[in-house]
């Protein structure tokens, strides 16, 4: 607890109260959709019938629908493919900002004001949807999952803010590794790398979640429904109101288990599923949140 | 060590940024085996697409509507970021703080997919709201169709979204306000909310002033995807904004130099409002996203 300043005026009942109304709705507000969308994802058909739609009262566990859903089929697919891009797609762009920024924190490496500029200018200029379209098209990516990654693969925001935290590493750390005979490659992975592991758990993440949010991109450029990543499927089923093909129609056949769960059931347990791996990267990166962006950021 | 992103910034931002001036073009992609090739045969037509896209009167309905969103979250959504930053920081238990914070910043990392599904699941016409209401007898609204409150809802879409992340910034600004400022003013006699106009308000003015220069650059776009995916439950005349224009007017009728040329208006409305705000941020004293130094 921390202590309160002697010259600060104790809180007013009403103030405190009114404080404290403000931070839970805000707070039941995200947790209550969430636990709501949970609750109906293994919710048994009676339930869903009893209430006419979605439900908030849980009243039984019924994984039916998460079961269905990893039996093979569209959503197991979709999944597959949004983890290849989110995995694929992170390393690719961790590794080149990592290097860029390498490169870009040293001054008097070659090019190096224009080149950053370069990037920098990117927040300036819109280059436009149509343009954007026809280069990666005309460059053979329309239908290629790569066509998922390598245009969105270079945030200069990140860029900057794994820039500014090399400019922090002192260069005699750096100085005395190279007396010591490093090369450029050993300093970066022995000496910067472990001394910035915050901001590139940051960076990562935000380039993680990226690739798996990313939607409007696979409307573009996907056509064959084989390669949609998850939350083009999810549009579809849920905002487009078509039904899940899940299993490919073959009903799962495990003893004490719905074999047709109900078809709301289902879609909540693909928004679910959609929702987890934000949730389970999340509480490993939050705390480097401020240590890694803002000091990233107030110092560039 | 640059060079692999620099080639891909070329590739994706630049070259797209050049190709822009198909905008003067007839573009015609079967001119040609490819884009670069289609480019070269296709016929030049001075500002033809600018003139067939201003007389246009969608063109100016999608502009009026990205405009009204962004002013209506100009004023209903950018200040409560602030508010929730100085409330925050009046928090004395760090428990309850980082709890409040680790579930506010939280929807910030969900798509708007998961977004626009959460408001329809809780308030679209087979929502939770609704089936609740069914049960007690009342006749349900359906908030997510009615494109007479669409602005509504967009807006309380961004703010349930990005409320909480919002507020990192103000937050770090707020602690980096030297507390001894706080300490004279109390000693001399300032209360609560003279303090919070006379210190807290100016400190916070900088990071203030810059985020406002950046939305307005980005008057023109209020976002993409929220749009595409409400457009068919509200209808065009209210989704309609400038970017859903572009996709649906070119890229899916294939109209290329049309689709170019609202992009590059687009572009260069948002590059003059960038650069003018900036301006006005150092007549007025502040920093602002870049100085000439």
């Amino acid at each position: 607890m921390n202590r309160r300043p002697v010259w600060e005026e104790k809180p007013g009942l009403v103030g405190l109260v009114g404080k404290g109304v403000v931070l839970a709705f805000l707070v039941l507000a995200v947790l209550l959709p969430l636990w709501s969308v949970l609750v109906t994802s293994l919710a048994s058909r009676e339930t869903i019938n009893a209430t006419g739609g979605m439900v908030f009262r849980p009243r039984e566990f019924d994984p039916s629908a998460y079961l269905t859903i990893f039996s093979g089929g569209e959503i197991s697919r979709a999944v597959w493919v949004s983890t290849m891009i989110s995995v694929g797609g992170t390393a690719v762009s961790l590794t080149l900002t990592v290097l860029a920024a390498w490169g870009l924190s040293r001054p008097g490496s070659l090019g190096h004001r224009p080149l950053l500029f370069l990037f920098l200018l990117t927040f300036l200029i819109y280059p436009g949807l149509v343009p954007s379209y026809l280069v990666v098209t005309g460059l053979g990516l329309k239908d290629s999952l790569w066509s998922l990654i390598l245009p969105t693969a270079i945030s200069a925001f990140n860029l900057v803010v794994v820039r500014a935290f090399f400019m922090n590493v002192p260069s005699e750390l750096i100085d005395s590794a190279r007396i010591d005979g490093a090369g450029e490659w050993r300093i970066l992975l022995r000496i910067i790398l472990p001394l910035s592991k915050a901001v590139v758990a940051v960076v990562g993440l935000f380039y993680a979640v990226g690739y798996w949010n990313a939607y409007f991109n696979s409307v573009l450029y996907i056509d064959t429904s084989s390669k949609w990543p998850i939350q083009r499927v999810l549009q579809t089923y849920i905002l487009g109101g078509q039904s899940p093909h899940v299993t490919g129609n073959v009903p799962i056949n495990i003893p004490g288990v719905n074999a047709y769960p109900p078809s709301l059931a289902v879609k909540m347990a693909v928004v679910v599923v959609t929702v987890v791996p934000a949730l389970i990267v999340y509480p490993f990166v939050q705390r480097y949140f401020t240590k890694g962006v803002l000091t990233g950021a107030v110092k560039g | 060590m640059t060079a692999p992103a620099a080639l891909l910034v070329i590739v994706f931002h630049y070259v797209p940024t050049l190709g822009n001036i198909i905008a003067f073009q007839d573009y015609n992609p079967f001119v040609g085996d490819n884009p670069l090739e289609s480019f070269l045969n296709s016929e030049w037509i001075g500002f033809g697409n600018f003139q067939t896209l201003f007389e246009d009167p969608d063109f100016w309905d999608s502009v009026r509507n990205t405009l009204s969103i962004t002013l209506f979250q100009l004023i209903f959504f950018f200040p409560l970021p602030i508010f929730l930053a100085i409330l925050l920081n009046s928090v004395l238990s760090p428990r309850i703080r980082g709890f409040v914070q680790s579930v506010v910043y939280l929807p910030h990392f969900f798509s708007w997919v998961l977004v626009v599904t959460f408001f329809v699941q809780m308030l679209g016409g087979a929502g939770l709201l609704a089936t609740e209401m069914r049960q007690a007898g009342i006749e349900p609204w359906n908030i997510m169709a009615n494109p007479h409150i669409f602005i509504f809802v967009v807006t309380s879409e961004a703010i349930w979204k990005d409320l909480g992340w919002g507020t990192i910034v103000f937050l770090a600004a707020l602690s980096a306000i030297d507390t001894t400022l706080y300490e004279a003013a109390a000693a001399d006699g300032a209360g609560r909310w003279r303090r919070l106009w006379h210190i807290t308000l100016p400190g916070l003015r900088p990071v203030i002033v810059l985020l406002l220069i950046l939305r307005l650059g980005d008057a023109l776009s209020v976002g993409f995807e929220q749009y595409i995916l409400q457009r068919e439950a509200v209808g065009r005349q209210a989704a309609e904004v400038l970017d859903t224009f572009v996709y649906y007017q070119a890229i899916v009728p294939q109209q290329w130099g049309l689709g170019a040329a609202a992009g590059l208006f687009k572009g260069a409305v948002g590059l003059i409002l960038i650069l003018v705000a900036n301006k006005a941020a150092h007549k007025m004293g502040e920093p602002g996203v870049y100085s000439r130094s």
